[in-house]
């Protein structure tokens, strides 16, 4: 079966080796008989609901990002609407910011997202930098764990009864305080992590394109098992280097 | 209140500690008393510097600072005795430790970390200052690329007038800073025949410094480095004064190209490769040119110049050869990778991914890389290092079979192991990140196959 991929920005956001994670996408969808297709979409283009069944935002400096937020204000509604319509989504590090409701630097200038997210995020003047470990739950009674990087001085806070993506089990997450990491939303994820992300987390990447499946066939497919020791040993070094020094909260 | 000791005290104390560090073998003790001499005192730098009676001279890069710096020494060593910190400590501590060695010293030249430049360029109060090029590289130590760069600016700015600079004109952050320092130096290549396609996936700085609109390149070199203009506020490469022309790169061989300056042109012909080597060239001709060396001098040291420490090195270990190049971020791995194909592909390769901090802890760099040159030749990959299984990844999911990379973390079973896949009289590729690097060499060095880096920068 074939996936269209809408990957946002590429040439804007990309600092933090994004590609590895559509490279992820590609070829754990190839091995299973599936053909990703990648569009780039970026200032100028639009989206419209129902063209991709995942859609991808990276990070970048932020310069870049400033010039991606005037620009994506544009396709709020198509981004939203996508989402509402059932396809899967995967932000990062800066993609996730703009996909909240608002960015807010040091200078007290703020960045409108597009709100959709529930979450606000405020600059802080320290880094948050170094290996992270989540435990998630993304299906009831499911416990996996997320292993990366992250690097940000934004101070994410999720509304009230959002949905984290996992709970920070070593490094800083989402503000260094809350013990939440990410935010989710039906079939779209949002997070600090890269590393990048999929290449040593396998099972999410398959959680991704199954997300993405389903939005071409209704319900998750079960995916075909994969020899994964090479990635499930990068995750547990990753794991390991997060657990020895992470961010401390 | 800090006790008034006189400075020829504070040195010779810290000399000591040099010399302790490396009979505990502790390494070379290279930055040793230059950080017990910080401690002690930190405007010791500033006046053992002063003391330099040709001054100093600084440069700066994300990559070829080293290399940069030895082709300069080996053009300026016969004008002047130097103060250089060949063996790479190139923070204050650094510097501090080299000047404390340098007894005899007439003239200072120092390779300066990207982030220690401006205080180093405030204490020393250099001469001249070369600036070669900005790289996204270790995003977790040094933050984004334009905060460096808006640092930089500072720097430039706070310089003294008659200090010179040499600017490379071909990066588009750089060759700005010669809009307000018209007496600058501007180098680039100028020979759209060693240009690339596009730009790379990796090329940072490809938006107008300016407004911000993407660039055109009639020439894009070496990430982003190249010929651009912007069409929308028509900000350009800077005239150049020191240019290559004619470049002609011999796979892993050597370089040559005509070096035109003002004083006249040269054919040079280098004995490293690639067309970063002749960057790193044009950098070093233009650096000396300020420092006064004639065009014969400078042609003469760049002919002369062999390779800098690690950066690119061939190591006869029995009747196998390693053929070493350090990899530490995309744009300088993307042109390791490239010299490395146009010698003709490597059928065997050990890469070692170590994460300590002078690596960068963030490993997410090596998927920036374009490793995927290497892939149709490679029939064997041994990943090594820290995080050896995440550099597995990296080549699995660019395209190589997973039944023919092997995951040996210990540097050492690496080494041997991809020593035992060489043929007898073949050369084995091995591409390290820096603290892979120095181990591998240490390794190699036990064996009794190369000195250790102290004694060949001494």
């Amino acid at each position: 079966m074939k996936i269209v991929v809408g990957h946002l920005y590429p040439d804007y956001l990309n600092i933090y080796a994004d590609r590895g994670n559509i490279a992820v996408l590609e070829r754990r969808a190839a091995w299973r008989g599936h053909e990703l297709e990648v569009r780039t979409i970026s200032v100028g283009d639009a989206v419209r609901a129902g063209d991709h069944d995942l859609l991808y935002i990276g990070g970048g400096q932020d310069r870049e990002q400033a010039r991606v937020a005037e620009s994506l204000a544009a396709k709020a509604d198509g981004v939203r609407g996508a989402v509402a319509e059932g396809a899967a989504l995967l932000a990062v590090c800066g993609g996730y910011q703009l996909l909240g409701r608002s960015y807010r630097d040091l200078q007290g200038v703020e960045l409108p997202g597009i709100g959709l997210f529930p979450l606000e995020t405020v600059a802080g003047d320290t880094r948050m930098i170094g290996d992270v470990l989540l435990e998630c739950e993304l299906e009831p009674g499911v416990r996996r764990t997320l292993a990366g990087f992250e690097n940000h001085a934004g101070r994410t806070r999720l509304d009230p009864g959002a949905e984290p993506l996992g709970r920070v089990v070593a490094g800083f997450g989402n503000d260094g305080e809350s013990g939440w990491e990410g935010c989710r939303v039906g079939r779209a994820v949002g997070t600090y992590l890269h590393g990048p992300l999929l290449p040593r987390n396998p099972w999410f990447a398959d959680w991704l394109l199954a997300q993405a499946l389903a939005h071409r066939i209704g319900e998750p497919p079960e995916l075909e098992p994969l020899p994964d020791d090479l990635e499930q040993e990068a995750h547990a070094v990753s794991a390991r280097r997060a657990q020895l020094r992470g961010g401390r909260r | 209140m800090r006790l008034p000791i006189p400075l020829a005290a504070e040195v010779a104390l810290a000399r000591s500690a040099g010399r302790l560090s490396r009979l505990a073998g502790a390494g070379g003790g290279t930055t040793v008393p230059g950080k017990l001499l910080w401690k002690l005192d930190p405007t010791a730098v500033d006046r053992l510097a002063a003391r330099l009676p040709l001054g100093s001279a600084l440069i700066s890069a994300t990559n070829g600072k080293t290399t940069t710096a030895a082709m300069a020494a080996e053009i300026l060593g016969g004008r002047a005795r130097l103060a250089h910190n060949s063996s790479g400590a190139n923070l204050v501590s650094g510097v501090a430790s080299t000047l404390i060695d340098a007894r005899e010293a007439q003239l200072g030249l120092f390779e300066v970390d990207e982030a220690a430049f401006p205080e180093v360029a405030a204490r020393v109060r250099p001469r001249a200052v070369c600036l070669g090029n900005l790289f996204r590289d270790q995003l977790d130590r040094y933050g984004e690329l334009e905060h460096v760069a808006a640092r930089w600016r500072e720097a430039v700015r706070l310089l003294p007038p008659a200090t010179a600079l040499a600017l490379n004109g071909d990066d588009p952050q750089i060759g700005d800073l010669a809009a307000d320092r018209p007496d600058a130096v501007v180098f680039g290549v100028d020979d759209p025949s060693v240009a690339r396609p596009s730009l790379q996936h990796a090329a940072d700085s490809k938006y107008c410094v300016r407004c911000g609109t993407p660039y055109e390149y009639a020439a894009a070199y070496v990430g982003h480095l190249g010929e651009y203009r912007c069409p929308a506020c028509g900000h350009k490469r800077p005239p150049l004064a020191v240019v290559a022309r004619n470049v002609r790169l011999s796979g892993l061989q050597s370089a040559a190209f005509q070096l035109v300056t003002p004083a006249g042109s040269r054919d040079v012909r280098l004995s490293v490769p690639g067309l970063y080597n002749v960057y790193n060239a044009l950098a070093a001709a233009a650096l000396a040119g300020t420092l006064g060396a004639s065009l014969d001098e400078i042609a003469a040291g760049l002919e002369r110049f062999s390779a800098a420490f690690g950066r690119f090195e061939r190591i006869e270990v029995g009747d196998r050869r390693l053929l070493m190049l350090l990899i530490k971020n995309p744009a300088g791995a993307n042109e390791a990778v490239r010299t490395i194909v146009d010698g003709g592909t490597p059928t065997h390769a050990v890469v070692a991914l170590n994460d300590a901090i002078a690596d960068g802890r963030d490993v997410s760099w090596i998927w920036d890389v374009d490793f995927e040159p290497l892939l149709s030749g490679l029939e064997r990959l041994v990943a090594t290092g820290d995080r050896a299984a995440e550099l597995a990844l990296r080549f699995k999911y660019g395209g190589m079979d997973a039944a023919a990379i092997e995951v040996v973390p210990s540097l050492e079973q690496a080494l041997d192991r991809g020593l035992e896949l060489t043929p007898p009289g073949s050369e084995l590729l091995v591409l390290p990140t820096y603290t892979a690097m120095l181990a591998l060499r240490k390794i190699v060095a036990a064996r009794g196959f190369v000195r250790p880096y102290w004694e060949r920068a001494a």
